[in-house]
């Protein structure tokens, strides 16, 4: 009889399913996993200890670089949290153009989420589909701040300007004619408010499209159903939060528990889990992409009737019309002290969390009262979920590993920071 | 919320008493500070009394007061002022950030390393099993030792990185860079060639500056 060993076996850094930089190091028995080892810090640049170096406002953009799909909800916990150590009340304009926001960006999460999550598990298909819808979504963040993913649109205060009335349009180019450019541009000749609204009468229906692909498709059940389960007691024990945390059938979610913004004057329901399995946090996230949807209807509805200030009147935090600055002294001051010197934020501490698309996305600053804060620490959601993954893998074989990394939806800006 | 702050500072009270080194509710968030000492015994009880129950450690990260409420810059290293030395009772110190489920409520725990040198503390790996990876980043770039660690290994900087980056007398260019050498025909390590600079001085203002709360 041939002598059976164990083996170890290097998957990542550069394998296209470690979406990103994850180097894991598996001891194998035959195809099934024994421990797994994931070595992360390989996009390490040190944000928190950079963020001690700038100003409040000039680490702002260092936000969205940390969770690269779902930009404007980092740089919300952010925002939060100055604002909390501030005192500042947000206008309630600011506050439903950042949950709107924040959805949309949910949306665009979970888009490049099942799209990368099907691709690996082998349906090509859907990646195709999501794109087609994320691409619209990066539109509206282009208009509203001329970034298609690093928006910097959050600022302490509020956001950076009001929703613009007008949406790119397609030129004419040598792949579309005059003719496929008209048809193109159809839903963007409106306002921004007015290509989202055309956007959520879309979209469910998109969704439909999805799930007819997957969710009764035999071979994604195979690959989905029964792996990797996490039980309600182990995935509290280990620090899950999101859709891992509800996929376990935790009733859990800061919008409805914690509500900031204006989250409590927003009809929406949160999906749970029952089993615990790959399967059931796709349900959980697909029936997400929903409910986002249905909170976008009702900000639309609310921004369309109820024009407003979106940022705080104070030049201490928040930069003077640009049209005053030109005419008066004190404005010219004010806004160079802001961007010279930046803001002050009194001493103290302050922990803010928002219900980011991975889970728990939270921001605890230490401020010694100078214009830069002593202490940056990021609580990324996806970094509890990786360092479970040694306890989700084992016992599964090497392709379940693929399905579980996707499941988990690591993103290494944020693992890393 | 404010009702339910109020119940768990009396709660705390209660169950705690005399391990309490200081309590205090700011800006809607309560803080308590427990020594390293009693660290384990409270953290275990805020885990399983009824009426603490804080099942989930949402976050856990390591604290260089080193510098605390000091401007004077001079080449990337801060000067420190007399007073800000004695604010704190040690440079080190840890910061867990709990939340309960079943109360809908969060607490912060800071305990303090004695030890400036070589700063130890109890790892809380048994009472919360993800405090792993994070006593492990602690432990990577402020050099916090974890005792009962089950594996304090590095975690985010490179393998065969010297040094803990955080800490406050780390500069932010760090000591060496990386380059090919042709010569050699390898990556070679030097010391950095960067002049540390500092781009926004840091200054901190008298209180209510320029009528800010």
């Amino acid at each position: 009889m041939a002598e059976i060993k164990n083996y170890t076996m290097n998957f990542g850094p550069q394998h296209p399913s470690a979406h990103g930089v994850l180097r894991l190091v598996l001891e194998l028995d035959g195809e099934v996993i024994e421990r797994a080892d994931p070595h992360i810090g390989l996009l390490h640049r040190g944000t928190e200890k950079l963020a001690e170096h700038k100003t409040y406002l000039q680490s702002l953009p260092y936000m969205d670089r940390l969770d690269y799909v779902s930009m404007m909800c980092n740089e919300h916990a952010y925002v939060m949290a100055i604002e909390k150590m501030l005192a500042i009340e947000v206008p309630v304009r600011a506050q439903y153009i950042r949950v709107m926001f924040d959805e949309i960006t949910r949306v665009m999460n979970h888009l490049l989420w099942l799209g990368a999550h099907a691709l690996d598990i082998g349906a090509m298909t859907v990646f195709l589909y999501a794109f087609r819808e994320r691409e619209d979504l990066m539109d509206v963040y282009e208009a509203v701040s001329g970034a298609r993913l690093h928006a910097a649109y959050y600022r302490p205060g509020g956001v950076y300007r009001d929703l613009p009335d007008s949406m790119p349009l397609y030129q004419a180019s040598k792949i579309h004619n005059a003719k496929a450019v008209k048809k193109m541009n159809e839903n963007r000749e409106g306002s921004l408010l007015d290509f989202m609204e055309d956007f959520t009468t879309r979209f469910p229906i998109c969704v439909d499209e999805y799930e007819t692909l997957l969710t009764d498709n035999r071979i994604w059940k195979q690959r989905t159903v029964g792996i990797g389960v996490v039980t309600p007691e182990r995935a509290l024990a280990l620090g899950f939060s999101g859709p891992m945390l509800r996929g376990s059938g935790i009733v859990w979610d800061l919008r409805k528990k914690q509500p900031y913004e204006v989250y409590d004057r927003i009809d929406f329901d949160i999906p749970v889990g029952v089993e615990g399995d790959c399967y059931d946090r796709y349900l959980v996230r697909v029936e997400e992409m929903r409910q986002s949807n249905r909170i976008i209807k009702q900000c639309i509805s609310w921004l369309r009737q109820n024009p407003g200030p979106v940022i705080v009147n104070n030049f201490k935090v928040a930069p003077p019309k640009r049209e005053s600055m030109k005419q008066n002294m004190e404005e010219l001051i004010h806004h160079f002290k802001l961007f010279t010197e930046g803001m002050h934020v009194p001493s103290g501490e302050a922990y803010a969390a928002v219900e980011h698309p991975k889970g728990e996305f939270g921001i605890y600053v230490i401020s010694d009262g100078a214009n830069k804060p002593y202490r940056l620490k990021i609580r990324a959601p996806g970094f509890a979920h990786i360092a479970a993954l040694d306890e989700m893998v084992r016992g599964h074989m090497i392709a379940d590993v693929v399905a579980i990394i996707g499941t988990q939806d690591i993103v290494f800006g944020e693992v890393d920071r | 919320m404010a009702a339910n702050l109020n119940l768990l500072t009396t709660n705390l009270n209660a169950i705690f008493a005399n391990r309490i080194v200081s309590l205090e509710n700011m800006l809607g968030e309560l803080t308590l500070v427990v020594s390293a000492v009693d660290m384990l015994e409270v953290l275990t009880r805020l885990r399983d009394d009824p009426d603490l129950r804080f099942e989930q450690m949402m976050d856990l990260c390591g604290v260089d007061y080193f510098t605390y409420g000091s401007e004077i810059c001079e080449g990337g290293a801060y000067l420190k002022s007399d007073d800000a030395l004695n604010a704190f009772p040690s440079r080190f110190a840890v910061v867990y950030h709990l939340l309960s489920l079943t109360h809908n409520i969060r607490l912060r725990v800071r305990v303090f390393a004695e030890d400036n040198d070589l700063p130890i503390l109890s790892s809380v790996v048994n009472i919360w099993p993800c405090a792993n990876w994070y006593e492990r980043e602690a432990f990577d770039l402020y050099g916090i030792v974890f005792t009962d660690h089950p594996d304090l290994r590095r975690l985010l900087t490179d393998y065969g990185f010297v040094g803990n980056p955080f800490r406050k007398d780390f500069p932010l260019s760090g000591h060496v860079e990386m380059r090919y050498d042709p010569e050699q025909k390898r990556v070679i390590y030097q010391p950095v060639s960067i002049e540390p600079r500092e781009l926004v001085p840091r200054i901190i203002r008298e209180e209510h500056y320029g009528g800010l709360k």
